[in-house]
């Protein structure tokens, strides 16, 4: 049988085309490569290269043809043994070996889309930590985050940390001090000042196996090397088919520390836990620091460490042990309550324990939950606390748009609508670039004023 | 690891190729040259085919003209060693012994292709062969390969790993982070630039400040650099040679600017009006890679007439089967939507 030549799509959103001119003439012959013809779309002029050898036997449809539909046969080429007579045993209803093949071709998408998605997985449930009643230390969150790293880094030669200034300076916030010291320059690396680079080369590392702890002088740097973090690190996993792995750590200090303008100061949690094939973590307490860094370097897939710098010299006491991890994936409840359910993570956590603090004063009891990972987010002890308060206030440092209050509310929305008595607020920072000046500053960042405003309202008392 | 190293000069060099054949390229080393270069050329055929057909969906970049520069480079690495590339990356894993039915496969989006049909083009990696993709943002890779030779020394494995990239890629930031992480740390990694003398249609002249030798350009971080004739098998091969053994013996990156051409447009849809056809034409017939080597062959009686028309049968039988079996696979099951975006803790 000689061989089909089709009408070529040459783009993904081409249906048919004109048959601008033939280049060739029949009888002619030709070799794969050899310009055929040209075909015009609405968008350009393309030449139709010939894919086998052979002669030219039959043009079947003409130049100058308009609106030639996509793998319609447009011409027959004769192989090497093939004569004029093999061509009147061409049948033109012969369909186009697209439609011909055995399986569906894969723009056909009919079937497909006919079929019902999957649902979507439920989460899996995550043990939380065991309850500690031994010996406790009472440890900044600083040395905390510096005891995980060491620790996990004696457990496993994979684990090494890079990033500016980690090592001979022993950190520009100190929290690798003494690492240098311990693990020497091959595994305590400092880099030049190129966050895109070597957040590159620590996901390359972590395709290649090693376990990667990449530290960001503060997650504003990272937007330079978001990139890498989320097209390279985070999808990859997917992109392979699950065969390349990313076990990297990115952490550093989030959100506004004190007065270091608009630049430096920004909540990154809403942005990164956007993103499937993440794992987003931000601690507040020195043992949640400590065991969820632990779990984040131990785990096989990229993680966002979100620390706070104004956090780093707070103390806590944190179980003593080298064997402490906490789940990735479970909030605490840190103050139970009744009233109303107050669901914030990081810093933000302090607010609000003593916004409850002084509500209790009033007479309204709330339930703190801190989130501790904000992607796989913790759905269960939410739900289970708004079921049994009927409020919920969110509080967080960052823009309240797109933010991780509105993705709780929308959650809490679709799953215990029923279950809520007032609105969910949202106390969020102030939807402005954070301010200098002192007071403007202060008037941007949410303060516990606010939390008890809005746990009031939510509760109908002002 | 951060230890400053003693400023070398390195000055850049410009290799041309000579026409006798070094003591090393055997016969059989000629013919595997032909075998995999032609695979790459009708393997890319077919996929343009198989896009035409609409069976290929999406972003389709062919590496017609180009299969010197891998076929040559890969005939120097040891199993140990790793490559990794942009999104025109069919050739490479070609060369580097990936299954052709896998690579189609994924092509068509099917469950039997490399990443299960949910990577495609662009996005197909085999550890087991040291292929680390494939990547769609140009550059990405650099620092990534970077990377895995920053591994590669850590774990003290003696392995180098080859960056491909193109002129266009040469233009992105990260490319010279990572120049400087890597000499600076002397990492065993080789940067190929397979310069075919457009980033999609803007050519290096409209590209490059000051000049457009581009094997100069890490000349600033002390990394040597060489131009080689991308479109001459066994001059990439003897090139390739001196730039690995630099970097395995622990004296850190290369850099090699393959002088290379790509036939085709920058993808399937680029009708490739910013240059001419004559332009085309003319390097088809001077320089094709695969035409030259076969001068070599006929010139020095490596295989006569009847055994180079098997093994173009033999590459064609490869090719149809790996496009039957990218249309036999079946498209992933609607349950893998949900797999492989998180590794189980």
């Amino acid at each position: 049988m000689p061989i089909e030549i089709l009408m070529p799509a040459l783009s993904p959103t081409m249906t048919e085309g004109k048959l601008a001119r033939w280049m060739k003439n029949e009888g002619d012959s030709v070799s794969s490569g050899d310009i055929l013809a040209e075909i015009e779309t609405d968008k350009a002029t393309m030449e139709v290269e010939a894919v086998d050898d052979g002669v030219l036997g039959k043009i079947l449809v003409a130049g100058d043809t308009d609106n030639v539909a996509v793998n319609t046969p447009i011409a027959l080429l004769l192989e090497e043994d093939e004569s004029d007579a093999d061509l009147s045993n061409y049948s033109a209803a012969t369909p186009a070996p697209a439609a011909q093949a055995d399986a569906q071709p894969a723009t056909v998408s009919s079937e497909t889309a006919n079929v019902a998605a999957p649902e979507a997985p439920k989460a899996e449930a995550v043990a939380p930590e065991s309850e500690w009643d031994g010996p406790v230390i009472n440890t900044t969150v600083r040395e905390a985050l510096r005891d995980a790293m060491a620790e996990e880094m004696r457990r496993n030669e994979k684990v090494f940390l890079m990033g500016e200034e980690v090592a001979q300076y022993q950190g520009a916030y100190k929290i690798s001090q003494g690492l240098l010291d311990e693990f020497g320059a091959k595994r305590v690396i400092d880099t030049p000042i190129t966050e895109h680079g070597f957040a590159g080369l620590g996901v390359g590392a972590a395709f290649y196996g090693l376990n990667p702890i990449v530290e960001f002088m503060t997650f504003n740097f990272a937007m330079q090397a978001i990139d890498h973090i989320i097209n390279s690190a985070a999808k990859t996993r997917y992109m392979s088919g699950g065969q390349v792995s990313s076990p990297i750590v990115f952490r550093g200090p989030n959100g506004a520390a004190s007065r270091v303008g608009a630049q430096h100061s920004q909540c990154y949690a809403s942005w990164y836990a956007h993103c499937p094939g993440l794992k987003v973590v931000s601690p507040y307490s020195a043992a949640d620091a400590k065991g969820l860094l632990k779990s984040a370097i131990r785990d096989p897939n990229p993680v966002i460490f979100l620390e706070n710098e104004l956090l780093y010299g707070q103390s806590f006491d944190v179980p003593d042990t080298d064997d402490w991890t906490v789940p990735i994936g479970k909030a605490k409840i840190v103050r139970p309550g009744t009233d109303v359910t107050i669901v914030t993570f990081s810093i933000m956590v302090g607010k609000a324990l003593e916004a409850a603090e002084e509500l209790a004063k009033e007479g309204i009891s709330a339930e703190v939950i801190d989130l501790r990972t904000i992607r796989p987010l913790d759905t269960e002890t939410i739900l289970n606390s708004v079921r049994k308060t009927n409020r919920l206030v969110t509080v967080e440092e960052g823009w309240a748009f797109s933010g991780v209050g509105s993705e709780i509310s929308a959650m809490v929305m679709e799953q215990a609508f029923d279950y809520l008595d007032a609105p969910v607020q949202r106390v969020a920072g102030v939807d402005v670039p954070l301010p200098y000046a002192a007071n403007l500053e202060q008037l941007a960042l949410p303060q516990s004023s606010h939390i008890i405003t809005s746990a009031k309202e939510v509760c109908y008392r002002s | 690891m951060a230890t400053k190293k003693t400023p070398t000069k390195r000055a850049p060099k410009k290799r041309t190729a000579s026409s006798a054949l070094p003591s090393d390229v055997n016969n059989e080393m000629i013919l595997d040259f032909y075998r995999e270069m032609l695979l790459i050329r009708r393997f890319e055929e077919k996929a343009g085919q198989l896009y035409g057909m609409g069976l290929i969906g999406g972003f389709c970049h062919l590496y017609i003209g180009q299969e010197a520069v891998v076929v040559g480079i890969q005939s120097v690495l040891e199993d140990r060693d790793t490559i990794l590339t942009s999104y025109r990356d069919h050739g490479h894993m070609l060369a580097c012994g990936m299954d052709p039915d896998g690579v189609m496969a994924e092509l068509t989006g099917r469950i039997g292709g490399y990443s299960k049909g949910k990577g495609g083009s662009m996005h197909m990696f085999s550890e087991e062969k040291g292929f680390y993709g494939g990547h769609g943002i140009v550059g990405a890779q650099v620092p990534i390969g970077t990377g895995i030779a920053f591994a590669h020394k850590y774990l003290e494995e003696n392995a180098v790993n080859v960056a491909y990239l193109g002129d266009g890629a040469l233009n992105q930031g990260q490319v010279y982070e990572s120049f400087n992480m890597a000499s600076l740390w002397d990492l065993p990694v080789v940067y190929v630039i397979e310069n075919n003398r457009y980033g999609m249609g803007t050519s290096t002249e409209r590209s490059s400040a000051n000049s457009t030798e581009l094997y100069h350009r890490g000349s600033a971080y002390g990394i040597p650099g060489m131009q080689v004739d991308g479109m001459d098998v066994v001059a990439v091969r003897e090139a390739a040679k001196i730039a690995v053994e630099h970097a395995r013996s622990g004296k850190g990156p290369y850099i090699m600017e393959m002088m290379t051409y790509r036939y085709r447009g920058h993808s399937m849809s680029d009708p490739a009006k910013y240059r001419s056809k004559e332009e085309v034409q003319k390097v088809r017939e001077e320089r094709d890679p695969i035409e030259r080597l076969r001068a070599v062959m006929v010139k020095k009686n490596v295989i006569d007439e009847a055994g180079m028309k098997q093994i173009d049968k033999d590459v064609k039988a490869i090719v149809s089967k790996s496009a039957e079996f990218a249309q036999s696979s079946p498209e992933p099951d609607p349950s893998e939507l949900y797999t492989d975006v998180y590794a189980d803790a």
